[in-house]
């Protein structure tokens, strides 16, 4: 082949891969607008405040916004101690060559790969009817946790992101210079002060990410929770963390195989979309802004 | 700093209290268990899942009612299932005569998935390739966030549009016979795992050291070939994963194939035929099922054939990357 | 990291809400295509009943009776006659006889796209399009173009009593295609020149209701012949319940069977008791 032909081939396929980064663009794109210009001009704020109507397509989607937004809480609150925990031993603690470490390493990464409807099969054998079981047994109540419910799906939630939060935590931990570590047991601190005061603190923008990170695949999560505590309609808020809820993914879902009137539904449906994009891709794009200050932080240091 | 301006010896405390050292030292090793603790948490929860995904599975073995119902034949042969038809591999666990077969819920997911690799992996790393090799870097620092930001829609969001537009257009498109297809779903599969196999090959792409593309470069190739032939290689590990993470996310993937693949379970190839997989199967049975029953366990039994499939999908591509790295370690350079 | 006031306040909150007692709440899971009614007569009743808490969950009749074996719901939807063996598991469980309540009625009701000219059908030939034995729509006076045939989950009830009804119990044909959900099976044949599918009454927006063809008659699903039992494919919606009702679910069940609960029976497409 001539030098010409290399170089204008070599041009070619390099247009070819910026077709494909376009239409990738394009694409997802192209669904966006799809799923949402039947809302423009027919969903009005009151749709997001609203409690849900009569009708499947009647009233708004309140309960199923705090709904979402309580699950992602709670699903919060149980993962992040137990992530950061995790990380703070594959990184902090454990030795490299440390067996323990190696195994629980390879755990994470195979939990990272589990399917989440598996998850879903799991939250409903061991959360709902084993530990429930357990719960209700022990406190002599008749069926109050052994069923479906906001707590149940959190846990359910809370052991699909704790790979991503434990990664994300680990690569926060790593951009904490070491120096800073040596220096503060150096002074005679112990390895938990030194966690507290030091290590902690200046990972602290990376693990806020890692939480962000955990939400916005949470948020988005339905087939596990589908098993676990989802309600189709519940105009009152969830009582206590053995209600049941509604779920935005969830009622999308509803809205768009049940309702006697699929076209109809079609506006509350883009509504229901955006509620739901606007609080992942919210999340997202505070993750991926955070991200990248820490990863320019890394590099300039 | 401004301590040293202050009276040295009023402001700071003598040396630790005997107490408060003592106090330090149980501090230092509840926080070391708790952490010890947290770390292995993946691994207990790991085996759990395990344990209970099996053990609901296990009567299918154990219990000799069960054993009857879902045979190993009963799963994997053909079944007399109706007069004046041939036997055939069918899934129908709520038939007054039960079908158990495994084999069109397994090819319904290679299908799916298939279709999904074949169009995302070529775009998703040629996309790399752009943000890492050709791109201007203004340009860069657009396409990437965007693709990632894209990574957090909804899969409901996915298959809505599927089921009511994609299947719409490329069935007028291409005039098939079934609007929901193995087709339909694949595509709307490619949209949930593309970003993810472009972030990752595209991080695998930017690792690779300047010096290689410098070589490269002096050694007269041009700069598809740097890329193509020096980089991808030396990236290959990386994309592996990338592409591993993506059939693993495919596979599992429920809502998209349960609202756009039609769901009949159908031992073909046709891509333009309707099609059910393990994922949607678990999620639109799993409700009714009574817990204890044939169904329950075969249920859980898809499950357990999905978690393995993961599985020996990561080992095997973790030992293919560790052989490479080997390889490429131990050969003379 | 959790030491500041508010974060403390924050969990403390989260606790006590966690704590408090969720005051009765009615639970109703089952048929999908009861849930839209359903919603409705909750919605009304919770207005009627301040401080009354219902919630609803559709997923299928088999999903609803499954979660009543459970204990996990107080009241199942089903939109399919009760299997005796059923009600036995039931009886088993509780030591009671559980209780059938008939709340609305119904026709399920077979439809096509409206570029398809079948308008009417025998038993017999509706028989054949979902066993699988009729494959192109020219067997039975139609186009010659494959027949596209969309059931139900098995979850569905619809879909269980058709099979009953229709095909005496046997399979649907393998070719057909389960949806999960009435709405998503209105929407694909609306969608499908060449579709045919089935759900309740209340669901035939944007297709063509096929009517029956029974001896010489062709019979429409009209509340006069659901109510008759004319239309062959008539059924009860029903609630069933594990033990006879008491407090809310019994003024809920009463408040049902009233003019005021009937009336909205016909709003949501489907037929009155009386």
């Amino acid at each position: 082949m001539t030098l010409g032909a290399r170089f204008a081939l070599g041009r070619l396929f390099e247009r070819l891969t910026a077709l494909a980064a376009a239409l990738i663009v394009l694409a997802l794109g192209v669904v966006l607008v799809d799923v949402l210009r039947d809302g423009v001009g027919v969903v009005s704020w009151r749709f997001f405040v609203d409690e849900p109507g009569a009708g499947p397509t009647e009233g708004g989607i309140f309960p199923a916004i705090f709904g979402t937004v309580a699950l992602t809480l709670v699903m919060t609150i149980i993962v992040m101690p137990l992530g950061v925990g995790a990380a703070l031993y594959l990184h902090e603690y454990a030795s490299p060559t440390s067996r323990l470490a190696g195994l629980a390493r390879a755990a994470v990464h195979h939990l990272a790969g589990v399917p989440s409807i598996v998850y879903g099969l799991f939250g409903l054998g061991f959360f709902v009817h084993a530990l429930g079981g357990a719960l209700d047994a022990a406190t002599g109540q008749a069926l109050k946790w052994a069923q479906p419910g906001l707590l149940w799906a959190a846990c359910t939630l809370a052991v699909l992101t704790l790979p991503t939060v434990i990664v994300a935590t680990e690569e926060a931990l790593r951009a904490v210079p070491s120096e800073v570590r040596l220096a503060s047991l150096a002074l005679g601190a112990t390895r938990a002060q030194t966690l507290g005061r030091v290590v902690l603190p200046a990972a602290a923008p990376g693990i806020l990410t890692a939480a962000v990170l955990a939400v916005s695949r949470g948020a988005g999560e339905v087939a596990p929770v589908l098993l676990t505590g989802v309600a189709s309609w519940l105009p009152d808020l969830p009582g206590s963390l053995s209600s049941q809820f509604m779920h935005l993914g969830f009622h999308a879902y509803v809205l768009a195989t049940q309702s006697p009137d699929v076209d109809a539904a079609r506006p509350a449906l883009a509504g229901t979309v955006a509620a739901l994009l606007v609080l992942t891709f919210l999340l997202n794009l505070v993750a991926i802004v955070l991200r990248a200050r820490l990863r320019r932080g890394m590099e300039a240091s | 700093m401004r301590e040293l301006t202050q009276p040295a010896v009023a402001a700071r405390p003598g040396p630790p209290s005997v107490d408060a050292q003592r106090r330090a030292a149980r501090w230092d090793l509840l926080v070391e268990l708790a952490v010890t603790g947290a770390g292995v948490a993946g691994i207990v929860l790991l085996l759990l899942m395990i344990v209970f995904v099996v053990r609901e599975a296990l009567p299918l073995v154990l219990d000799p009612v069960q054993r009857e119902q879902a045979s190993l034949a009963k799963l994997l042969l053909p079944q007399p299932w109706r007069d004046g038809h041939a036997p055939a591999l069918l899934w129908n666990p709520t038939s007054k005569v039960p079908k158990v077969s495994v084999w069109p819920l397994v090819i319904g997911t290679l299908k799916v998935t298939g279709v999904a690799l074949a169009v995302a992996a070529p775009a998703g790393v040629a996309a790399a390739l752009f943000t890492s090799e050709f791109a201007p870097s203004r340009l860069r620092t657009w396409v990437k966030p965007t693709i990632e930001l894209l990574a957090g829609i909804p899969s409901v969001v996915l298959g809505s549009f599927a089921l009511m537009t994609l299947a719409s257009a490329l069935q007028s498109a291409f005039g098939f016979d079934f609007r929901l297809n193995a087709l339909v779903a694949g595509l709307a599969m490619s949209l949930a795992i593309v970003p993810v196999i472009y972030t990752l090959s595209d991080d695998a792409l930017r690792a690779v050291p300047h010096t290689y593309r410098e070589a490269a470069l002096a050694l007269g190739a041009t700069r598809w070939e740097t890329a193509f032939r020096v980089v991808l290689p030396a990236a290959a590990p990386g994309v592996l994963g990338a592409l591993v993470l993506g059939v693993g996310r495919a596979v599992g993937e429920t809502m998209i194939v349960l609202m756009a693949s039609g769901n009949a379970a159908l031992v073909s190839a046709n891509l333009a035929e309707p099609t059910r997989t393990v994922s949607a199967t678990i999620a639109a049975e799993m409700g009714e099922v009574v817990m204890g029953s044939t169904h329950a366990s075969l249920l859980f039994l898809l499950g357990a054939i999905l978690f393995v499939f993961n599985l020996v999908l990561n080992v095997t591509a973790g030992a293919w990357v560790r052989a490479r790295l080997a390889r490429r370690e131990g050969a003379p350079s | 990291m959790s030491g500041t006031v508010p974060a403390r306040l924050g969990v403390l909150a989260l606790l006590s809400w966690a704590m408090s007692a969720s005051a009765g709440t009615l639970t109703i899971k089952g048929s999908d295509t009861m849930v839209a009614l359903c919603q409705r007569w909750a919605s009304a009743f919770r207005d009627a009943n301040p401080g009354v808490r219902v919630q609803v969950t559709g997923g299928g009749s088999g999903t609803g009776l499954s979660a009543l074996l459970e204990g996990s719901t107080d009241i199942a939807m089903s939109s399919r006659p009760i299997a005796p063996i059923e009600l036995e598991r039931l009886k088993q469980r509780t030591g009671v006889d559980p209780v059938v309540v008939e709340v609305a009625r119904d026709g399920v009701t077979f439809f096509v796209n409206p570029a398809n000219p079948v308008r009417a059908l025998s038993v017999a030939q509706l028989a054949g399009l979902f066993s699988g034995d009729v494959t192109r729509w020219s067997q039975v006076g139609g186009d010659d173009r494959r027949v596209i045939l969309y059931t139900r989950e098995t979850t569905s009830g619809t879909s269980e009593f058709v099979r009953e009804r229709l095909l005496g119990g046997l399979d649907f044909a393998p070719i057909a295609q389960p949806l999960p959900g009435t709405g998503a099976v209105v929407n694909a044949v609306s969608r499908e020149r060449f579709g045919v599918g089935f759900g309740g009454a209340a669901f035939s927006r944007g297709v063509v209701p096929l009517r029956v063809r029974v001896a010489d008659d062709e019979v429409a699903p009209t509340p006069e012949a659901v109510k008759s039992g004319r239309y062959p494919f008539s059924r009860s919606l029903t609630f069933v319940l594990a033990r006879p009702a008491e407090g809310d679910t019994k003024r809920f069940l009463e408040w049902i069977a009233s003019d005021a609960g009937q009336a909205l029976v016909v709003a949501a497409g489907f037929f009155p008791l009386r």
